[in-house]
């Protein structure tokens, strides 16, 4: 006997929740417990008074565990609102990493090059290396570290996305 | 503003929400919170044996009664030992409130002794959690989790109290119901999916109702709402295992429960309707079998309060997301105002009375041993003829299924039984907590030889509170339902099934001052029950039944509506692998 898996969509997630003790344990704990993925989750706070966070979860799955996800989410007593955003219309999503490279000669030259074209920006650097600060949608993220293990990637920290949807209103 | 000690706080908040009574345990942690409750004039506490007890306690209460389950409990074991209990709630929707004590906030984190990180264990067992640091929250908090427990899916909310927190002040003043931030369940139906609903009810040709225990939840008028609609549209009922009770089993229109042990006559209408109306009830594998097979042809109106329930298992053509009630009296309202009358359904009726002649509850009977279907069929018709209100919890395995089966429930809140979790030793604290809450109706746990050992512990918990509750056992010696499995799946190698060195249950009745009766053989049957039923105190009966009888109508795990299994001679061969990893 084997298992079986379903065809899966990357979806965006944007979720207001109450800023108290424990939400991320439970949003975390709802998706293993009910076996989701989470390919990213960041969270911070945005209201002046400390009270709401936002939650930007990368998910994927099937439409129909998508849907379940976003009706377990919402039924957790200190979320506010879930939005796909995926689903919801145009929106931005961005990700910020932190790039070292180690190399001399050629390949140093050439990793400054290519931050060149990503617009990264350079926020550290000695002698033979740098950190690149560089933002975008992950898929340019990818591309830019896979570019830079071929000249002497040494480690990299990424956020995770953040997303609004575009135009004047708030989700 | 008066200060009062966060312990006083407590008690004053459950007075103020109308609690009054409290199935609990007392510890180290809580001892101020029991200090509180010392002599209280109007809070009654009953001392359970097992913290597991006072949960199901707790559940037994609410579920008879419509109002929340309270459980207080000492931090580290007490709590644990809550946490089957508090899961059950959540499966079954129960409102409860759990309060357990924890070491003082100081020391949380430390490994202190009887510390355990309850809201972290209890997090996904419970509809919310609350650890509350400072006594001025604490009756916002108490007030908001009453709330959040018995609005929308009503469900279990534990609060976590460190003991400086009950000994520490705050000003006190009773709160005032305030909108919460981010909880607002829907509890009034879209009008657009209500009239989707009542032109297909209008329009159907092999409608039937499919209901669950969300009818229960609703209250009394739900199931008041559902015989209305019935009538009405002259579809035939059927419902689940957590449903019993919501529609009249005497009533022509009822089809017998449905789903894994069903009738015959249930889950074929399900399999050939035209329109299924889902009230109240989640597509559970137990009802649905395969499901690619399920209700093939059919149209699926669903309302469920909870919208993570909508197309969980099984897509839906229209989904109400309302409180029961509600939806079906906005239902019954525009079918009136529209004048609908039903389609005729003369020729579904004469197919369901096909599929009823086979007559799928049915069972042989030898004259020597008590079936144990007769045991429950005769345990019926004496309750009857008393008059009395009678309340029937059960533990679970085949007894409960026999119960569901053989004993007919006439209306809600009457049937107390463990569908979603399915916890053994669940059914005799139920009992107890029903007796509590329903001092003068007759209260019977129908259990198994082995279910019931697993909270027999609460014998000494009815016999202090003068509790005449009584446990009626269909004793076969096996943990029935393992066996059975094993006998149709593993080729009858019963792996540890046998219930070895059962005790004299005659015996350790009276041990506990309880009245004991042992029932042997057909002819002792009636008389065995009516001395049961008689008797004014706690009896425990040990009818003892045919060893090896088996739970039919049966659908195997993964199997079609249609492949329903009526008797054991149909059992064929060895299960594949793929048949087997289903539960």
């Amino acid at each position: 006997m084997h298992i079986q898996e379903e065809l899966s969509q990357r979806h965006v997630l944007s979720l207001t929740v109450s800023n108290e003790a424990g939400i991320l344990a439970r949003i975390a704990g709802l998706f293993t417990a009910r076996g989701y993925n989470i390919d990213s989750l960041t969270v911070a706070d945005i209201t002046q008074d400390h009270g709401v966070s936002r939650i930007t979860i990368v998910t994927n799955g099937p439409p129909k565990v998508i849907d379940q996800i976003i009706a377990q989410l919402d039924r957790l007593v200190p979320v506010h609102k879930v939005t796909d955003l995926t689903e919801s219309g145009p929106f931005v999503e961005r990700e910020l990493a932190l790039v070292k490279v180690a190399g001399t000669g050629e390949d140093r030259i050439e990793a400054l090059r290519l931050a060149d074209v990503f617009r990264a920006k350079v926020v550290d650097t000695t002698i033979e290396s740098f950190i690149f600060e560089i933002t975008g949608t992950t898929e340019k993220i990818d591309n830019f570290v896979g570019l830079m293990r071929q000249i002497g990637l040494v480690e990299v920290g990424r956020t995770g996305v953040v997303g609004l949807i575009r135009g004047k209103e708030a989700n | 503003m008066a200060e009062k000690s966060g312990a006083d706080i407590l008690v004053q908040c459950l007075v103020d929400l109308g609690v009054e009574v409290v199935f609990g345990y007392p510890g180290g942690a809580v001892l101020p919170i029991y200090d509180a409750l010392y002599n209280h004039p109007t809070i009654r506490h009953v001392l359970v044996r097992h913290e597991q007890g006072a949960t199901h306690m707790a559940e037994g209460y609410a579920r008879s009664t419509g109002k929340p389950g309270v459980v207080l409990v000492t931090s580290g074991p007490g709590a644990t030992n809550a946490v089957t209990g508090i899961t059950d709630a959540l499966m079954d929707s129960i409102p409860m409130i759990v309060i357990t004590g924890q070491v003082p906030t100081q020391l949380i984190g430390t490994d202190a002794f009887q510390e355990a990180d309850t809201i972290g264990i209890t997090r996904h067992c419970t509809k919310h959690n609350y650890l509350v640091k400072d006594p001025g929250k604490l009756a916002g908090i108490i007030h908001e989790a009453f709330h959040i427990a018995t609005t929308g899916r009503p469900g279990p909310v534990v609060i976590d109290i460190p003991k400086n927190v009950q000994i520490a002040t705050a000003p006190y003043a009773r709160p005032e119901f305030k909108v919460h931030a981010s909880y607002h369940p829907q509890t009034r139906a879209d009008a657009a999916t209500i009239d989707a609903a009542v032109e297909m009810l209008a329009a159907a040709e092999r409608p039937v109702f499919y209901t669950g225990g969300g009818v229960i939840n609703s209250g009394p008028q739900a199931s008041a709402l559902l015989r209305e609609l019935a009538a009405l549209t002259g579809a035939p009922v059927t419902s689940t295992l957590m449903g019993l009770g919501a529609f009249p089993a005497s009533s022509d229109q009822w089809l017998g429960m449905l789903g894994m042990h069903g009738t015959y006559e249930a889950n074929w209408a399900m399999n050939q309707a035209d329109l299924i109306l889902c009230v109240g009830a989640r597509f559970d594998d137990r009802v649905t079998g395969r499901l690619d097979a399920f209700a093939p042809n059919s149209k699926k109106i669903h309302i469920d309060i909870d919208r993570s329930s909508i197309n969980k298992i099984v897509d839906v053509d229209v989904a109400i997301v309302a409180d029961v009630a509600s939806a079906l009296d906005d239902i019954i309202a525009l079918w009136k105002q529209r004048d609908h009358r039903h389609a005729d359904l003369a020729e579904w009726w004469a197919r369901i009375a096909g599929w009823r002649a086979k007559k799928s509850l049915d069972y042989a009977e030898n004259g020597v041993e008590i079936m144990p279907q007769r045991a429950i069929a005769d345990l019926y018709k004496a309750c009857n003829a008393t008059g009395k209100d009678v309340i029937i919890t059960t533990e679970v395995g085949q007894h409960q299924m026999w119960a569901a089966q053989h004993f007919g429930f006439e209306a809600p809140n009457k049937w107390l039984t463990s569908g979603g979790l399915g916890t053994m030793g669940y059914g005799f604290p139920a009992a107890i907590g029903a007796q509590m809450g329903n001092p003068d109706s007759v209260t019977i746990c129908i259990a198994g030889d082995a279910s019931i050992q697993m909270n027999i512990q609460e014998m000494g918990t009815a016999s202090q509170y003068r509790l005449p509750v009584k446990i009626f056992i269909l004793n076969n010696e096996y943990m029935g339902m393992v066996r059975q499995w094993q006998e149709l799946t593993y080729e009858s190698r019963y792996s540890n099934s046998y219930s070895d060195s059962l005790p004299d249950f005659v015996k350790l009745g009276e041990a506990y001052g309880w009245t004991g009766i042992r029932i042997e053989g057909p002819q002792e049957l009636e008389a065995g029950i009516r001395q049961m039923l008689d008797t004014d105190g706690p009896v425990i009966v040990d009818c003892r039944v045919a060893k090896l009888s088996n739970c039919f109508p049966m659908i195997p795990s993964g199997a079609a509506h249609t492949d329903m299994l009526l008797d054991p001679n149909q059992i064929a061969g060895v299960m594949s692998d793929e048949a087997k990893a289903l539960v």
